[in-house]
């Protein structure tokens, strides 16, 4: 329990939080560092998604490319992009970052769009809409929902992962744990590991009670949504709650 | 111990310049057989390591699932929270999961393993409780006025039918484990894991870092088709459908 109440004191202390490296500096990289790559894996993940979900093709090449990813160690992926010639620091980090929130994202927008009802689209059609109207008028606020749970799950994980980074040379509140972890100081190892983890579930709340805000229907709150139980023998969907971490 | 094998580590990291030059300058293939064959002794180590982690919290993690599913499927009061719960622990980054545990289980191969039994515990209970939910609830009462005791319908109807969602959950948990485990290296004990971190403390020496990196997909895959072998031989009636 000493180690906890070292970490609780070195909380509490506002110079460990406002020196320059401290907690809130590490918090800003480590945040920054996240959204980039989620807005850049959305970037390349929501248009492919949305083709081939609209189309309906590439089913079998989503599902490979979701399994394939979660095999992958995110710590490897990590250290082959800070070796490469992208080298070493921040943007191989949110390079790495940003290629492994894509699958998610991908996987969630495909099955989103892939599961609107063709009779519904055929009735919009025949209302008189163009393409494109269908596209934003129709399929995508039926999709949003799973299309939303993708990228707060990507963003999740890509939090969670940024926490590696430290690891191998990059920046963020992964530092305070290996710093901590260096030094035998588990106190300061302790308090990383507490502000990683409440960061990681600031942004499932944060992104969940949004999803929930921009989502079309009836709202209901994430914890209160009834479940609808699975048929028998299905396998579940290739929604990926994904690699963790 | 296996602690100080992080501490290189550090030492790299603290001074990247020298790192990249150091790149630049000698020979640095993506690939080297000759390393394979050099290091053949400590790999093995390693993946012995990485496999007994992953087998051990996926049986682990299995066990206690189970029970928790029965339990979970049971009463929607109990389901809820179980369901939250697991969301919560998935939140959790690992790399602070095992920060957390070190100051009680200390830098042992527990450590490790403790944290991979809690993710792979929230994906089994997860699709166990999926595979008990989807038996439809006429054939289960068909079961019991046949006369079959509790314990009989869950060996006899129960698990034929929820099977295959068992071995789908069993098989995400799997992979995802041998993924996670490369991140026991922050307590020394990652399997492959140490190898990646290991050559990226050695002057960034690529071959060693691709070698447990593909290390590890290798095990995933391998892990993956024995489990869909073991869910084709364990499920023949859903191939004599099929047929």
């Amino acid at each position: 329990m000493n180690d906890v109440s070292r970490a609780i004191t070195y909380l509490n202390d506002p110079f460990n939080w406002t020196r320059p490296n401290g907690i809130t500096d590490l918090a800003l990289e480590h945040v920054g560092i996240s959204a980039v790559a989620v807005l850049a894996a959305m970037v390349v993940a929501l248009p492919v998604g949305v083709a081939l979900g609209t189309a309906r093709r590439g089913a079998g090449m989503v599902v490979v490319l979701s399994n394939v990813s979660r095999a992958v160690p995110t710590l490897a992926l990590l250290t082959l992009f800070a070796v490469s010639p992208i080298g070493f620091g921040n943007r191989a980090t949110t390079i790495a970052l940003a290629v492994f929130a894509i699958p998610p994202i991908l996987t969630n927008t495909f099955v989103g769009f892939r599961g609107v009802d063709a009779e519904v689209r055929e009735a919009a059609r025949g209302m008189g809409m163009s393409r494109a109207q269908v596209l934003g008028r129709v399929e995508l606020p039926l999709a949003l929902p799973l299309v939303a749970t993708g990228i707060r799950t990507a963003a999740v994980q890509v939090v969670a992962t940024a926490g590696l980074a430290a690891l191998v040379g990059g920046g963020g509140l992964g530092r305070l744990i290996n710093l901590g972890f260096g030094q035998q100081d588990y106190g300061v190892m302790i308090a990383g590991a507490i502000l990683v983890a409440g960061l990681a579930l600031l942004t499932e709340l944060l992104l969940a009670t949004l999803s929930w805000a921009v989502t079309p229907g009836p709202r209901r709150l994430p914890f209160l949504q009834v479940r609808t139980t699975p048929r028998a023998g299905s396998v579940p969907e290739p929604t990926a709650s994904g690699v963790p971490l | 111990m296996t602690s100080l094998g992080t501490r290189p580590l550090l030492d790299a990291v603290s001074d990247p310049a020298v790192g990249l030059l150091a790149v630049d300058e000698a020979p640095n293939p993506w690939f080297d057989p000759s390393y394979v064959t050099d290091n053949w002794d400590s790999i093995l180590t390693y993946t012995g390591e990485h496999v007994r982690l992953t087998v051990l919290a996926v049986v682990i993690g299995a066990a206690v699932a189970l029970p928790l599913a029965l339990l979970a499927r049971r009463s929607r009061y109990l389901s809820a929270p179980v369901l939250g719960l697991s969301t919560v622990v998935y939140t959790i980054p690992s790399l602070a999961l095992f920060a957390l545990l070190v100051p009680f289980t200390g830098l042992s191969s527990n450590t490790v393993l403790i944290g991979l039994v809690a993710y792979s515990l929230v994906i089994l209970v997860r699709n166990f409780l999926a595979g008990l939910q989807g038996v439809p609830a006429d054939v289960r009462e068909a079961a019991r006025g046949m006369g079959l005791s509790a314990a009989q319908t869950f060996w006899r109807v129960d698990l034929p039918l929820a099977l295959p969602a068992f071995m789908a959950g069993l098989r995400i948990a799997t992979v995802s484990t041998v993924a996670l485990t490369t991140v026991g290296v922050l307590v020394g004990h990652g399997g492959l894991g140490q190898l990646i971190t290991g050559g990226f403390a050695a002057n960034f020496y690529r071959a060693e870092i691709v070698t447990g990196a593909v290390g590890c997909v290798l095990l995933a895959l391998l892990a993956d088709v024995l489990l869909a072998g073991a869910e084709r031989a364990l499920t023949p009636w859903a191939r004599a459908v099929r047929a």
